[in-house]
């Protein structure tokens, strides 16, 4: 009896592993939900609210695609990664779809063997020091000590660049922003490091954020973006598309608001293809023809989701900057539906 | 009358490897340890393929790469150009200085905790109760967050010794305490001081042929030699005479505020002072039961016995308790010694660089070997934990009661 219950475990588990060659986009449907990984929680890009569910930033990346594939923004099962699971998860098959503050590096897209769809946040890493430190340069930190977020890129950036402009420095390696934060705050280090986004939102949580500046140099790029598994292409198209879909909604002027009348009175034959009432993009994907029409209804476009999540008006308080549409002098650019 | 005949020696037959009780158990045990390994295979064969089909492999090519990021504490040279396999022992050798400096301080706080919570004093056994209560049961990551945060929040930072109303100042202008460690003078060698150290080397092993011999003539002839002043003075004299008649080759450098940090002197981090006390006072806790459970063991009779000799307490406690209780005490003090060891890879909460930091936490983020890394933790900590216990198991053999 015990052996067959071991070759009957065998069988199950080698099925598992079969199953996981199908396509994604077939598993998700069939599943009838999205697993999208997603940070332990940043205020602002993903965490849970005080109901249990999660919102922010990336966050609305995941229900965007779920909406635009299966119809649904809440058939999403979020999977919280840290900076060390994330790329087992999505490697394993765990998750689908990976939407937390990654930067988007050679040797990840290469090496490790992702896709990045694309990039939702293009941020560049700098430092915050106390005004009275007197510091006015990032080159003037010889000697110092600096708290930097272990694991992270901003890790390499900050080796290179202390190394490149020939001065010295002590890391103090911290986990998670809300401990680099406090380490900073008693003096532990000198300056803190991190994407420049971050040192925004930490500093606008202190009491005195008069007191800190965040000094001019941004000595790297960190361009953010969600990734899926290398090799499915059909799903990193699919996923690829759902995003510049909102990207492109804020350029063409379809909000979430207005998306339903823009469906049936638009004169624009992009809007008019990218919401699917105009040509066969979404059967192209092997979607629904309104795919985005269903992800901008849900959670805005691009625009919105920034205001809504990070922007200036809320606690966050990110600026667009690199991030406005290029229209607008930014960087955000979605290549043309068509 | 009946005759002798040996029992028949029946040929072999395959049935009695079910049947024949002496075969039956090796058949069971076979069959098992075949399933395992064919459980084990199977589990590494899907990796592989699951991995293959990702089009990912195992390589372990990552660990020659520059690791790209710098460390705050390396006993070895290493800059952020080192490769991931320098990184790798800078983590080690951090690791097996935490856990020697905590299995030491340990084991002294444990024996000393031991110990006094039997004292007859009230107030030491009650002080040493709450020690031990408060500490073993609550756990380590907390004590070692805890102090961190304290020495953090509570010991002020450099730039408050600097300028002319600076707040704080230096001990003896030689040690200084801040949120980022502490800072004591380094010896700095200079030429003819490895004579003076090479004295003190011969010095301990004088030392120690000294008290042998006390302790072999006390078991001897019952004549007892005095222990301590005749020590220290074999330690400290030749060692002293030996530096002024080279004429002082080692000197001290001195810690000063220079720019943002101290420089200069030796720098013992926060991180390892936090990870280092944490260690000591939640394991010395442990140790201290250890301790008292085998002082316990010994026989009542033995301490009245050798008490009626007219020992002294101390005495007592020295000659005839410990020396039996330690039988009782060191196969337990094996496993505190690789909990210390093992429970040093928290080490991450505070940011101290040791294996698990370096290729168990940034190299593996770094170069996404998630497999490779892990394994390669699972084998350092297999190999340290298996070497502690072997150690450990020979001197527990030299300690073990000697039957004759």
């Amino acid at each position: 009896m015990n052996k067959s219950v071991f070759f009957g475990a065998l069988t199950v588990a080698g099925l598992a592993a079969g199953a996981a060659a199908a396509s994604t986009l077939d598993d998700v449907k069939a599943r009838g939900s999205l697993n999208c990984g997603v940070t332990t929680g940043l205020a602002g890009f993903a965490a849970p609210n005080a109901n249990g569910e999660w919102e922010g930033f990336d966050v609305a990346v995941c229900r965007a695609v779920a909406a635009a594939v299966l119809g649904d923004p809440n058939a999403v099962e979020f999977v919280p990664t840290t900076g060390k699971t994330r790329f087992t998860a999505l490697a394993s098959g765990e998750i689908d779809f990976l939407a937390r503050n990654t930067t988007w590096t050679f040797s990840r897209d290469v090496d490790l063997k992702f896709d990045f769809i694309g990039v939702n946040y293009y941020d560049g890493q700098g430092f915050m020091v106390p005004k009275e430190l007197g510091v006015s340069s990032a080159k003037d930190l010889d000697g110092a000590t600096v708290c930097i977020q272990t694991g992270t890129t901003t890790e390499l950036n900050l080796a290179d660049f202390f190394r490149n402009n020939n001065i010295s420095y002590e890391p103090v390696p911290v986990e998670t922003n809300a401990e680099g934060q406090q380490q900073y705050l008693a003096g532990a280090c000198d300056t803190y490091t991190t994407d420049a986004s971050g040192l925004a939102a930490t500093r606008a949580t202190f009491e005195n954020p008069g007191e800190h500046i965040i000094l001019p140099e941004i000595i790297s790029k960190e361009p953010l973006g969600p990734l899926v598994r290398h090799g499915d292409n059909d799903w990193g198209d699919v996923t690829r598309w759902v995003l510049y879909a909102l990207i492109a909604a804020e350029e063409l002027g379809v909000t979430s608001a207005n998306v339903e009348e823009m469906t049936t009175n638009t004169t624009n034959p992009e809007v008019a293809r990218l919401l699917g009432t105009e040509g066969t993009l979404g059967e192209m994907l092997g979607l629904e023809a309104d795919f985005a029409k269903k992800a901008i209804a849900s959670q805005g476009n691009y625009g919105e989701i920034f205001a809504k999540n990070i922007g200036e008006e809320t606690p966050i308080g990110l600026a667009r900057g690199l991030n406005a549409q290029w229209t607008d002098g930014g960087l955000m650019y979605a290549p043309p539906f068509r | 009358m009946t005759t002798m005949s040996d029992p028949q020696q029946g040929s072999f037959r395959l049935s009695m490897l079910l049947n024949d009780t002496r075969y039956r158990s090796y058949t069971f045990q076979f069959i098992a340890l075949i399933l395992l390994i064919a459980l084990m295979a199977f589990l590494g064969i899907n990796l592989v393929r699951n991995l293959a089909e990702a089009g990912l492999n195992i390589s372990y090519g990552f660990l020659n790469v520059p690791a790209g990021y710098d460390i705050n504490q390396s006993l070895i040279d290493y800059n952020s150009q080192s490769s991931n396999l320098r990184a790798a022992m800078v983590g080690i050798i951090n690791t097996l200085l935490v856990a020697f400096l905590a299995c030491v301080t340990a084991t002294i706080l444990g024996v000393i905790a031991g110990v006094a919570r039997l004292s007859k004093n009230w107030l030491v056994s009650k002080l040493m109760s709450v020690y031990v209560e408060i500490f073993r049961n609550i756990p380590v990551l907390i004590w070692i967050l805890m102090i961190y945060t304290l020495m953090t929040a509570v010991l002020p930072a450099p730039n408050k010794f600097r300028g002319d109303n600076a707040t704080s100042s230096m001990l003896f202008d030689a040690f200084a305490f801040t949120n980022r460690g502490i800072y004591i003078p380094a010896p700095v060698w200079g030429p003819g001081s490895m004579i003076v150290v090479a004295t003190f080397v011969l010095s301990i092993i004088a030392a120690i042929i000294y008290r042998r011999y006390a302790v072999s003539l006390l078991f001897r002839t019952g004549k007892l030699l005095p222990m301590g002043w005749p020590t220290a003075a074999i330690l400290l004299v030749p060692a002293i005479l030996m530096f002024f008649v080279m004429g002082s080759p080692i000197a001290l450098d001195y810690p000063e505020l220079k720019g943002f940090n101290f420089r200069g002197g030796l720098q013992i981090g926060a991180p390892l002072i936090a990870l280092w006390l944490a260690l000591s006072v939640y394991t010395g806790a442990f140790i201290a039961e250890n301790v008292r459970a085998g002082i316990q063991a010994i026989s009542k009779g033995q301490t009245e016995a050798a008490s009626s000799l007219g020992l002294r307490p101390k005495r007592v406690m020295n000659l005839v308790v410990l020396p039996q209780a330690l039988r009782v005490i060191i196969p337990p003090l094996i496993s505190q010694y690789l909990n210390i060891t093992k429970n040093s890879s928290l080490a991450i909460a505070v940011g101290y660089a040791d294996i698990t930091a370096t290729l168990g936490g940034i190299t593996l983020n770094q170069t996404g070997r998630a497999i490779e890394c892990v394994l390669l933790l699972m084998l350092f900590y297999l190999t340290i934990s298996l070497s502690i216990s072997a150690i450990m198991n020979v001197y527990n053999n030299s300690v073990s009661l000697k039957e004759r």
